[in-house]
């Protein structure tokens, strides 16, 4: 297998965009990753776009040919171009495929870009097509909201480990914090452990402020073999790791309710392909659709032991400047999660943070970086370590 | 859900049938056609569940589900059948009563409906038990 490098990224801002369309955020993506790689885009010989549910959000399927389309690769050039599903774990999984594609030898210039447009149908309609990520006959007929699937987690953490509502707002307060240095996310505003649980109930003991939002965005990058990526780039950031795990569509069937193991077994097959230990990552972005699955997630992946990551957070460690900056972003939480698109846009910042162009955001000296993208309650996870030296 | 779709599990969710294998004797609800232990060794046969349960976790939904608007605030909870075996499902009564570790016992209660004229999915759902509570 080859060595790759991405060469390429580029987020567009998240947000509520009623003026834009799915295909014109995801152009936009991917014409700038292009642009930021220094190829040009007939040069590319595959897309895998990351996209949980145009179906339902745009009463779009055929993503990837429209993806194409739009971006003038169909057109005398026919380029392939796959649309990859796994909820929320989308992105990631169509970076995966990207990767495995120019690992191969198969494929040499490759884009993995994800997308989501959520804000054309109501809210009520894009919790309801959020909700077919859950088990749709023994969950979702049952009641069971994705806040509601999460807030049992989070009960169980609280019941198991001591977790306090204080420490599960401490996510989102550092999360927002972050967001407000980065220029793209949904929002920039601060906030307060107060306004946190101040805010509504949506499951107990999930407030609002504990949820990610409803956002539009799209996200792409260009992968390369390592061994020409500096024709194009003197800053290419290695793949060091690609690794996905699956477990029980359904929350209920988990052998641990607090524990993600298919985070933990995509997290272990990764350190091993890296030849790495979580003493080695430098930043991460995880995958906070909710601030218990910040803490779980920083458990899962070895980071701290089980039930310490809400004291962890709590302590600041996990602040940009503490033992182990996470969602340095702002995560799902601030940054905003347009499902499809976040597996590559947690990318994108890793490769921005290992390329020095943070700005304030920025983690110093950062060498390492990991990305944690997952679909549903924890029935599919994705687990990636870039590098800056290959 | 279609009416085809609801009414071929009508049997597992009116009287808590599932399935169990006799190679390693795991209870499956709901129902599973592979044994995940056993896989090609399983040896599936259909198994009707006692009912009651007790309640590993929960939450109380504010924010409804799609078509649970009228119920919200209402009880979600992960049971655990005396069997074994765990699922989702709803614990009626005051939303403040209900705790992690409480004994539940089923009752036949409506889930929702299809719209305002579609057909209405009855199923399980739970309460207290105050005999083992």
């Amino acid at each position: 297998m080859r060595d790759v490098a991405i060469i390429g990224v580029k987020n567009t801002n998240f947000g509520e965009m009623w003026d834009r369309s799915f295909r014109d955020i995801v152009v936009e993506a991917g014409v700038g990753a292009i642009e930021d790689s220094g190829i040009s885009g007939e040069k590319l010989d595959g897309m895998y776009v990351g996209n949980m549910s145009g179906g339902q959000f745009v009463e779009q399927e055929h993503i990837g040919a429209l993806i194409a389309d739009y971006s003038g690769l169909s057109l005398d050039l026919h380029i392939p171009s796959t649309r990859v599903e796994a909820a929320c774990a989308s992105g990631g999984l169509a970076f995966r495929q990207a990767v495995m594609a120019v690992a191969s030898g198969h494929e040499d210039l490759v884009m993995a870009a994800g997308v989501e447009k959520m804000t054309d149908v109501s809210a009520t309609a894009a919790s309801a097509a959020l909700a077919a990520a859950a088990d749709r006959e023994w969950e979702g007929i049952m009641g069971a909201t994705f806040p509601g699937l999460y807030a049992m987690i989070a009960k169980m953490h609280m019941h198991q480990y001591g977790t306090t509502s204080e420490q599960l707002a401490a996510v989102a307060v550092k999360n927002h914090q972050n967001g407000s240095m980065n220029p793209i996310a949904q929002y920039k505003s601060r906030i307060t452990i107060d306004n946190v649980l101040n805010s509504i109930m949506v499951a107990d003991p999930l407030h609002i402020f504990d949820c990610s939002p409803i956002t539009d965005g799209a996200s792409a990058l260009v992968l390369a073999p390592a061994d020409i990526a500096h024709e194009y780039t003197d800053t290419p950031i290695y793949v060091k790791a690609t690794a996905q795990a699956s477990d029980t569509i359904a929350l209920h069937d988990r052998r641990d309710i607090t524990t993600l193991d298919a985070s933990v077994m995509a997290g272990k097959r990764a350190y091993e392909m890296a030849k790495m230990t979580p003493a080695d990552i430098d930043l991460v972005e995880v995958h906070d659709c909710f601030t218990i699955a910040e803490i779980c997630a920083i458990e899962d992946l070895g980071f701290v032991k089980k039930g310490l990551g809400g004291k962890m957070t709590e302590d600041g460690e996990t602040a940009i400047g503490g033992k182990i900056p996470v969602n340095t972003s702002g995560g799902l939480k601030a940054c905003g999660h347009p499902v499809g698109a976040t597996g590559i846009k947690q990318l994108v910042e890793v490769t921005q943070q290992l390329r020095g162009d943070s700005g304030p955001r920025q983690v110093d000296g950062a060498e390492v970086g990991m990305t944690h993208n997952v679909g549903g309650s924890g029935a599919t996870a994705v687990v990636n370590i870039l590098a800056r030296k290959r | 859900m279609s009416v085809a779709r609801f009414w071929r599990k009508q049997i597992n969710r009116y009287n808590i049938v599932g399935t169990h294998c006799k190679t390693c004797d795991t209870h499956y609800y709901p129902p599973r056609n592979v044994c995940p232990k056993c896989r090609r060794h399983g040896d599936i046969e259909p198994y009707k569940f006692a009912g009651p349960g007790k309640v590993v976790t929960y939450t109380i939904i504010h924010t409804a589900a799609e078509g649970f608007e009228m119920q919200a605030p209402y009880a979600l909870a992960i049971i655990e059948l005396d069997e074994g075996p765990r699922f989702t499902s709803q614990v009626v009564c005051d939303p403040k009563e209900v705790s992690i570790g409480m004994w539940v016992k089923p009752v036949f209660r409506k889930l929702g409906e299809s719209g305002d004229k579609g057909m209405i999915y009855y199923g399980t759902k739970y309460v207290p038990d105050n005999d083992r509570n």
